[in-house]
């Protein structure tokens, strides 16, 4: 009852959109339009009267805070997708790994390239056409400093404004109407390695973003800005003393071993923890009910587990915090003293099911360690943690506790070469984002299935280069196939269907009302599949590898509209984007030898495909 | 043992033919390295055409690409300076691959020289006064073994790492491409 006056928020916003696309591409119209907006209760991004977002767009990188990727649209169907064509294309004009999702306000189109970072701005009721681009320049240098491809996961609307993040640290907001900026802040520094790669999260008149570098002794942390201003009202570390993690009296995690004070220091040797990562590079998801946000951390640095004995808090972890001002209410961690460069920063579906019998809060999470983890989001305890891949490191998680269980036979040690390692550095799945069909009850995991050999070897602290620490090669699991795209069923801990792919799924996925799931291949198939029994309904051959995140949104003419960015790259695609010699199984932090036949299946690329039917 | 020796002289004669042989290839060992010249100076180029008549290519002969002990050197730098994080054991990652034909900002070692010392646009780190000159050499020497571009016994022959691909010693020259694209072309 209480969100009846979005409706008439919602409705305004689209009025204005529209009218703002009316006006053509002049530039002071779409001023006029835009500061027009009014200034109460915008903050929030369009909902309908259900509390969901208008389906018709698609105001942020995950569709909904919630993260579920889910959109009810339904014009394209299981039935009618044979008839799916290409509508339209845009070249973005950047030949790296395209991993950013689209996002749709009205009638324009959001898009935000990798390095160097431009935000395209293109009119949906003239496809193709570039309303405006802003070009941020970033400095060339940051490049040297970005771990896995200089690729950018996309960008956040609220409050008529994009927010972006570029990879030489700034977060900028841009007038959405004329592509102006009204303020860019600094938050990080090339020259400790620090970098930015991941898409903003507006909640609450704030724009939550974080930095990565993790495999540069980077200290992690989570800003967040007055989207009014760009002013800093907070950030959380993810390692360090309370003060900084932000962990005071409301601070209650579920597990006795996470109540003691300053673990962000004590469960680290000395003063590595200034240098030990926990970077937040992932998906930030929203309860309004509960007004929690949730987001992960990455892996401590060095990879080198030898060097940081302890359990390295907070790396590899979950928390969740208080958007306001930023304080933590419960923490737990994935991988504590991770070994293998297991990142916790996965994205965290909030769904509310019943649970045994009783409606619980929720939070779905696929990690890196291979397991789906199902937890109560308002408590931070583990429910269940079954596994969705091949595992030799891990014995399982121990509810009792919330450990992880390692096997001490595949911990490395330095000089030694420890084989068969599963699931690989990468995970049994990388950041690319899952989705969730309230239809079907059923989550659509995008993974990869792969193994490696680790060496621990010498790292050594030089602001601004690697500290890893690590020679690792990786190559396929148990079947050969290097990817796959499972249906998981939640509830029952079980994988219903399965689609084995010869490369990583690097790509995201989307579900819709028509019981459709889209997803796209690193040889360049987009792929549209039955929900329910992952028959493949319809492929189309794109000009590039697939790594991004698929959206769908209603176009101005009220018809269903499915976009997807191609273009290879990111750390698995990197043999072809940056041109790696596979002849060094090492290269690419050991990925290339994963993936030396890819340059046989595709080549560099960068271009929005949109699809609608006939 | 003792009448083993006198009736196998044919073997005895090739074994310090071999030795011998083998001996002759190998540098002349030095035990105090000649302070190199600071920096690369006029035979620093970066672009194959010159206005006016042509002029002759200059190249630095650097005793430490002619030296084992300095390449292998080099190849302990290359390690304890981060230099494998970014170009992995030469086939690249974040930083381009080192050890196949294609050389963005020249193959020689005066070119790779200024190539570590100055840093480049895109992402290389000007490691200027963090290494002391003859460490820059000696880097440039072992980054060119990386490509097969060092005598074979002046490579270096193993690693004490994971063993990841072909050691220096055994790799087959990569003949520069003189028609590398930067990489900066690519930019809109």
């Amino acid at each position: 009852m209480a969100r009846v006056p979005h409706v008439a928020v919602a409705a305004l916003f689209v009025a204005i959109a529209c009218s703002s696309s009316d006006a053509g591409r002049s530039r002071s119209a779409s001023v006029g339009a835009t500061a027009s907006l009014p200034e109460a209760d915008t903050s929030s991004p369009v909902r309908d009267s259900a509390g969901r977002f208008d389906a018709g767009q698609w105001v942020m990188s995950a569709g909904d805070y919630a993260n579920t990727r889910f959109s009810s649209l339904n014009e394209i169907t299981t039935e009618n997708i044979r008839g799916l064509k290409v509508a339209w294309t845009f070249s973005t004009g950047v030949l790296r790994g395209q991993e950013a999702a689209p996002i749709v306000v009205g009638s324009t189109m959001y898009l935000v390239t990798p390095f160097p970072n431009i935000l395209h701005a293109l009119d949906l009721a003239n496809p193709g056409a570039t309303r405006w681009s802003f070009k941020p320049g970033p400095l060339n240098a940051a490049q040297g400093v970005a771990c896995c491809d200089v690729v950018n996961r996309g960008a956040a609307y609220a409050d008529g404004r994009v927010f972006f993040n570029t990879l030489d640290n700034h977060t900028i907001a841009v007038d959405a109407g004329n592509g102006k900026e009204i303020w860019r802040t600094k938050l990080g520094d090339i020259h400790r390695g620090e970098t930015m790669t991941m898409a903003p999260l507006v909640v609450k008149g704030k724009v939550l973003v974080g930095n990565s570098g993790g495999e540069f002794g980077v200290r992690g942390w989570m800003t967040a800005l007055d989207a009014a201003t760009g002013r800093i009202v907070w950030r959380a570390y993810s390692t360090g003393p309370d003060a900084e993690v932000l962990l005071g009296d409301r601070f209650k995690p579920f597990y006795p071993a996470d109540r003691e004070r300053d673990l962000g220091v004590q469960s680290w040797p000395g003063d590595a923890w200034k240098v030990g990562g926990g970077n937040v590079w992932g998906f930030v998801s929203y309860d309004p009910d509960l007004d929690l946000i949730y987001y992960g951390t990455a892996n401590p640095g060095p990879w080198n587990p030898e060097v940081r004995p302890g359990d390295n808090k907070w790396t590899s972890s979950v928390f969740a915090r208080d958007p306001d001002d930023g304080q933590g209410l419960w923490a737990y961690q994935w991988s504590p003293h991770d070994l293998y460069d297991h990142d916790g920063i996965n994205e965290n579906v909030l769904l509310d099911l019943e649970w045994k019998g009783a409606p619980r809060k929720l939070l779905l999470h696929a990690e890196r360690n291979g397991y789906v983890y199902v937890l109560d989001r308002a408590t931070g305890e583990v429910l269940s943690a079954e596994p969705f891949h091949h595992i030799t490191a891990y014995r399982g998680v121990d509810l009792r506790t919330g450990r992880v269980q390692v096997v001490p036979e595949k911990e490395p040690k330095s000089g030694v070469v420890v084989r068969m390692i599963c699931p690989a550095a990468p995970g049994a799945k990388d950041w690319q984002p899952m989705s969730w069909s309230p239809r079907t009850r059923l989550l659509y995991i995008p993974h990869q299935n792969l193994c490696m050999d680790f060496e621990a070897a010498e790292a050594n602290y030089i602001a601004g280069t690697p500290y890893v620490g690590a020679n690792v090669k990786y190559y396929a699991g148990p079947g050969g196939h290097r990817g796959e795209l499972s249906a998981w069923d939640p509830l029952a801990a079980r994988e219903v269907w399965t689609i084995k792919e010869r490369f990583p799924v690097w790509s995201g996925t989307l579900a819709t009302g028509g019981d459709v799931v889209f997803y796209g291949t690193m040889d360049g198939y987009f792929k549209a599949v039955h929900a329910r029994t992952g028959a493949e309904l319809w492929r189309f051959k794109t000009g590039s590898g697939i790594i991004g995140q698929p959206i769908t949104y209603r176009g101005p003419d009220g018809k269903q509209y499915v976009a997807i960015l191609a273009g290879v790259g990111g750390w698995s695609g990197a043999i072809v984007a940056a041109g790696l010699d596979p002849r060094d199984s090492t290269a690419g932090t050991g990925f290339a030898n994963a993936m030396r036949d890819l340059p046989q299946y595709t080549t560099k690329g960068g271009t929005l495909y949109v699809f609608g039917l006939p | 043992m003792s009448s083993a020796f006198p009736s196998r002289p044919g073997a005895l004669v090739l074994a310090l033919a071999l030795v011998w042989g083998l001996g002759c290839e190998r540098e002349t060992r030095r035990f105090r390295e000649v302070p190199p010249t600071a920096t690369p100076g006029s035979a620093l180029r970066l672009s194959s055409i010159n206005p006016g008549p042509a002029v002759p290519d200059s190249t630095i002969r650097s005793t430490y690409a002619e030296n084992a002990y300095a390449v292998s050197e080099g190849k302990r730098l290359f390690t304890q300076f981060n230099c494998v994080g970014c170009h992995a054991q030469g086939g690249g990652a974040i930083g381009p691959p080192l050890m196949d034909d294609e050389w963005i900002y020249g193959a020689q070692l005066e070119n790779i020289f200024a190539t570590i010392v100055q840093g480049r646009p895109n992402g290389m780190p000007a490691f200027g006064t963090r290494l002391a000159t003859s460490q820059v050499w000696q880097l440039a020497a072992y980054v060119r073994s990386m490509s097969g571009l060092l005598r074979k016994d002046v490579a270096p022959g193993r690693a004490d790492a994971m063993q990841a691909k072909a050691q220096e010693q055994a790799t087959t020259e990569q003949r520069p491409e003189e028609s590398t694209t930067p990489p900066q072309a690519e930019r809109p």
